[in-house]
């Protein structure tokens, strides 16, 4: 009886490992991807980057990228970690710290949470660069330098591209409850849009909901003209949900994945607000290996923003092998 | 037998037409579902509407057909946290199979199928061998799967997100049975409804009218006797495990079907609403009781809060209070109407 049933177990596993294995990948659609970078600079230091996001976020995967990469081309040593909770986060950064790094790499999306132990880094004469969130309380911590993109900038920047195209009600998605740079993001866009803009929160992690509700705003209100999504995984719902409302709102996202860039090159979306997330990992790194090389600081230690940066009709062609990449 | 000593007997006493509806374990859910529905439909024209139903409907679809083996499960005394990270799990593989290893469509849904099933089977077998509470087993199992979902698709594709199945061979076959719409008064209507109708009808048939739902029934109400007496109580677990992933399977391709893309962290946390929407439905957490109609009422209450606060155009900052206001009310009327019943009856 028990032969029998490990019998069956073996089996189960089994077989779905044999038709995977026994298969070639001449009818793939996606080709993996060439993952070695280029030479090695052979700095040799020792990095270590902290950062706030999920570990399934196509943003922070995308940092994560840069990160590695820089790594590789400098000849450096990164170790990479994240937690999205302040008082972990700052538990990750002691640890760090404690292990001597040449250099530190810090996101903060909560400043306060993260205050010792980055002021800790820092008398200790390791040097820290932040990057993402946290420019207002940069250099107050003692960083060297900031790398990011301004969220209210980059949401006004929408509000005023959206206002060209008319647009007077508008939607903003939000995708993740209490993320305070999303909040700043559609405080932006309201602030250059002129006309009404309605947040409607959603669920990241069940994105059929979030098409249906999306769909369920614009049935309910006919004179919504402008859909702002948060994150690329969304934007291709709230496509779907403007389709099947029959709205004619216009729809514009945050950050990038192919999809969207195959989108926005066919014309269902106006444009994509892009922050580069690959060089706020990239060059957080670089920065770091020649501020220990060389004692350069990039602009004098003034933030250095990566965006926005507008993904059109007009480039969204040339970026879309590099989405699909998950470099861009 | 005569009459008088039948009376004598409570176990086949004469019940009342209403004693027997109230004692129902879905009636609570379904006087819940039309209140809400009432209370909708007359403050919103577009919730009443073809295309607001539709909206409605589609949310409770997705949510209902988990609830489904969910609650069986439940009714079978276990848990089951993996299962939102399952559907997870089931679209990226059929995602990653096809559009990176190359294997056909349908051969990739068969083997996502297959490694679904022995996902189920561990669950399932590590829960009766070992005798831990289901709780413990399947945690492991969402953290594990949780971990794997991630790890694998960072891997192979180097985003979080699997993408172009639609452009696969043989995409638009699958589209037409798991992501394509019906025409209904105007409005589209997803197909997922009327699946989500048709399992919860074949779920409700295996639980009142097949010996199998039966062993589900005494599993759940009392493990030790039901031994005795000679049900199968390992083998009603390990199957009703495997039915769970079996519909984790069917949703998580669902998903990835209608989109053409699937994330790696799709299902996070959704293993809560399905649990919800089974207590709703009369579901207790003890088990040994509860309904599949009362879950898929359930689903069907959450799918319609959800939708009908956008509708009414309310904040949807509080929207979650909400909810949880309105679940909590669900299950104490569901309590209330079960006492007065059972109190009716003696």
């Amino acid at each position: 009886m028990i032969g029998k049933r490990r019998a069956w177990v073996v089996v189960a596993v089994a077989v779905p490992m044999l038709v995977v294995s026994a298969c070639s990948s001449r009818n793939a659609v996606n080709k993996p991807h060439n993952k070695s970078g280029g030479g090695s600079g052979g700095y040799g230091y020792k990095i270590a980057v902290v950062t706030h996001g999920g570990a399934g976020d196509s943003f922070w995967s995308i940092v994560k990228r840069g990160v590695d990469q820089a790594g590789k081309d400098m000849g450096d040593t990164v170790t990479y970690q994240s937690n999205g909770d302040p008082q972990q986060q700052s538990q990750l950064i002691d640890a760090a710290v404690n292990a001597n790094p040449d250099g530190l790499v810090v996101s903060m999306a909560n400043p306060e949470a993260l205050r010792t132990s980055i002021q800790n880094a820092v008398k200790k004469g390791i040097p820290v660069i932040t990057i993402n969130s946290g420019e207002a309380q940069s250099k107050e911590y003692g960083a060297l330098s900031h790398i990011g993109s301004d969220e209210t900038v980059a949401g006004q920047a929408v509000g005023t591209e959206l206002k060209k195209d008319g647009v007077k009600n508008a939607i903003c998605v939000i995708q993740e409850a209490g993320n305070v740079g999303l909040e700043q993001r559609c405080a932006g866009v309201k602030a250059t849009l002129g006309g009404s803009v309605t947040n409607l929160q959603v669920d990241n992690n069940n994105l059929q909901a979030a098409q249906s509700i999306i769909a369920a705003k614009l049935q309910s209100d006919k004179s919504i003209d402008g859909v702002v999504t948060l994150g690329a995984q969304v934007a291709a719902v709230a496509e779907t949900a403007i389709a099947s409302a029959g709205s004619s709102a216009k729809l514009v996202t945050f950050d990038l994945n192919a999809t969207v860039a195959k989108d926005i090159e066919s014309g269902k979306m106006l444009f994509a607000v892009d922050q580069q997330p690959y060089l706020q990992g990239y060059l957080a790194v670089v920065m770091l290996t020649q501020y220990k090389a060389n004692l350069n600081v990039l602009g004098g230690g003034q933030p250095v923003l990566t965006g926005p940066n507008l993904i059109t009709k007009e480039n969204a062609a040339a970026v879309l092998p590099l989405a699909a990449g998950g470099t861009r | 037998m005569t009459a008088a000593t039948a009376t004598a007997d409570e176990r086949v006493a004469h019940v009342g037409l209403l004693r027997r509806i109230l004692l129902k374990p879905e009636f609570g859910a379904l006087i819940g579902a039309i209140v809400i529905f009432v209370f909708f439909a007359s403050q919103s024209d577009v919730f009443r509407s073809a295309a607001g139903a539709a909206n409605w409907l589609d949310v409770s679809s997705v949510l209902g057909l988990m609830a489904v083996p969910v609650a069986l499960l439940m009714i079978g005394g276990h848990f089951d946290l993996s299962a939102g990270v399952q559907t997870g799990t089931a679209g990226l593989a059929t995602g990653i199979m096809t559009t990176y290893w190359g294997l056909q469509l349908y051969a990739a849904w068969a083997v996502s199928l297959a490694l679904m099933l022995t996902i189920g089977f561990i669950n399932g077998f590590l829960v009766t061998r070992t005798g831990l509470p289901s709780f413990i087993i399947t945690l492991g199992m969402f953290l594990g799967l949780q971990g794997l979902n991630l790890g694998v698709t960072k891997q192979v594709t180097n985003t979080v997100q699997v993408e172009n199945l639609d452009l696969v061979p043989g995409y638009h076959a699958l589209f037409n049975i798991l992501g394509s719409t019906v025409t209904i008064g105007g409005a589209k209507f997803q197909i997922a409804i009327i699946w989500w109708i048709g399992f919860t009808i074949v779920a409700s048939w295996i639980l009142v009218k097949t010996r199998f739902g039966n062993w589900i029934f005494a599993t759940g109400g009392e493990p030790n006797a039901s031994k005795n007496v000679g049900v199968r109580t390992n083998r009603t677990t390990i199957t009703l495990f495997m039915m769970v992933s079996f519909m984790a399977w069917f949703v998580g391709n669902t998903q990835i079907v209608r989109s053409g893309t699937i994330q790696a962290q799709v299902g996070i946390g959704q293993e809560l609403y399905y649990i919800v929407a089974a207590v709703i439905g009369g579901c207790l957490l003890t088990g040994g009781y509860g309904s599949a109609i009362g879950a898929s009422l359930g689903a069907l209450i959450f799918g319609m809060t959800e939708v009908g606060i956008v509708n009414l155009n309310w904040n949807s900052d509080w929207f979650k209070l909400f909810v949880g206001v309105m679940l909590l009310l669900a299950v104490l009327a569901n309590q209330f109407v079960r006492r007065f019943a059972e109190q009716a009856r003696r």
